[in-house]
């Protein structure tokens, strides 16, 4: 890996963080278009969730991961504390991992 | 801008629920930091030295970006693949800042720092809050929360080299079952439920046919979901 190559992905990331809040953000907004920032993160982080759990580069597949992520669902229904719900999803996919 | 808010006159150490958000907020730090171990080592697998590790780690600062990029390296890829993926990746920060400039105070400077700490943790524990106050706090105590833990763990990884797989101790899950149980307050609204939903679907049925990255970018489309002015709850 070259230093340039590190430099320029820092660059880029900044760059996009600061393009959207310091930029762009601020200003007032229609309220639809408000309303559809606001669901901004449910939507990007259900997407994540799913590409995390079912994803593998382009493919889509069902493993141990997802093990894991449905006990961390039934552990956030029941209302446990944000590392229960963690350390359930990753021990729950270690198990199956281990015994598949 | 939020100086009518009666809620600025309550000295944060007597303010229950903001304890329970702090303490919410730190609790993550601390998870992503083991995540951030296993970022350690497998930039180390990929090929990075542990001083430029760390770099990436301190200033790219956007995990799954720094997951993407140093997954293509070690599979083989060349650098221009590795940076593309990771920008597009890093690209939603910039939607999640959007998201977040009219829920910060502050100036310039301020604004500066918060924009590197705009990520996937620190928007959700903003947005989970229900009120601008509480948003602000979990915001800023997230951000210095993950900074410190994620760029440890790092370092933590970094040395161990490839001593553990992540793997073997379900690590890998980790950040969606962080993920589920952030999003999990947020889909009480029915608003939110329907935009997670398509947010998720999208993602799932462009997988396949898309470079890795774009999927997520695209889910997006589920903020149409506000375009509703009825039934918000």
């Amino acid at each position: 890996m070259s230093w340039t190559f590190v430099f320029v992905l820092a660059g880029a990331a900044y760059a996009f963080k600061f393009l959207g809040l310091v930029v762009v953000g601020g200003r007032t907004l229609p309220p639809a278009l408000d309303r559809c920032l606001a669901l901004i993160p449910s939507a990007l982080i259900a997407a994540i969730t799913v590409a995390n759990t079912f994803g593998n580069g382009q493919h889509l597949q069902i493993d141990a991961r997802a093990a894991g992520v449905g006990v961390a669902v039934v552990a956030a229904w029941r209302r446990l504390p944000l590392i229960v719900v963690i350390v359930l999803g990753a021990a729950a996919t270690a198990v199956v991992r281990a015994l598949t | 801008m939020s100086t009518d808010d009666p809620g600025d006159r309550v000295r944060p150490w007597h303010d229950e629920k903001l304890r329970g958000v702090i303490a919410a907020c730190v609790t993550l730090g601390f998870a992503v930091g083991v995540y951030g171990i296993s970022f350690g080592v497998a930039s180390i697998g990929s090929g990075a030295t542990i001083a430029q590790t760390c770099v990436i780690s301190l200033l790219v600062f956007t995990g799954a970006s720094q997951f993407s990029a140093v997954g293509v390296l070690a599979d083989g890829g060349t650098p221009l693949a590795a940076f593309g993926g990771a920008a597009v990746l890093a690209a939603r920060n910039g939607v999640y800042g959007f998201a977040m400039a009219s829920r910060l105070d502050g100036g310039l400077a301020t604004r500066m720092l918060a924009a590197q700490w705009t990520i996937d943790e620190t928007t959700a524990m903003a947005a989970a809050q229900d009120d601008r106050r509480h948003g602000q706090w979990a915001f800023w105590i997230t951000g210095a929360s993950v900074y410190v833990f994620w760029n440890a763990g790092t370092l933590i990884g970094a040395l161990i080299g490839s001593a553990i797989d992540p793997e073997t101790f379900g690590l890998d899950a980790a950040f969606p079952a962080a993920f589920v149980a952030m999003l999990w307050p947020l889909l009480r609204e029915r608003r939110h439920l329907r935009a997670a939903a398509v947010g998720a679907l999208v993602c799932l049925v462009l997988t396949p046919f898309t470079p890795v990255g774009v999927p997520i970018l695209c889910a997006t489309a589920g903020i149409a979901m506000g375009l509703r002015e009825d039934d918000d709850r």
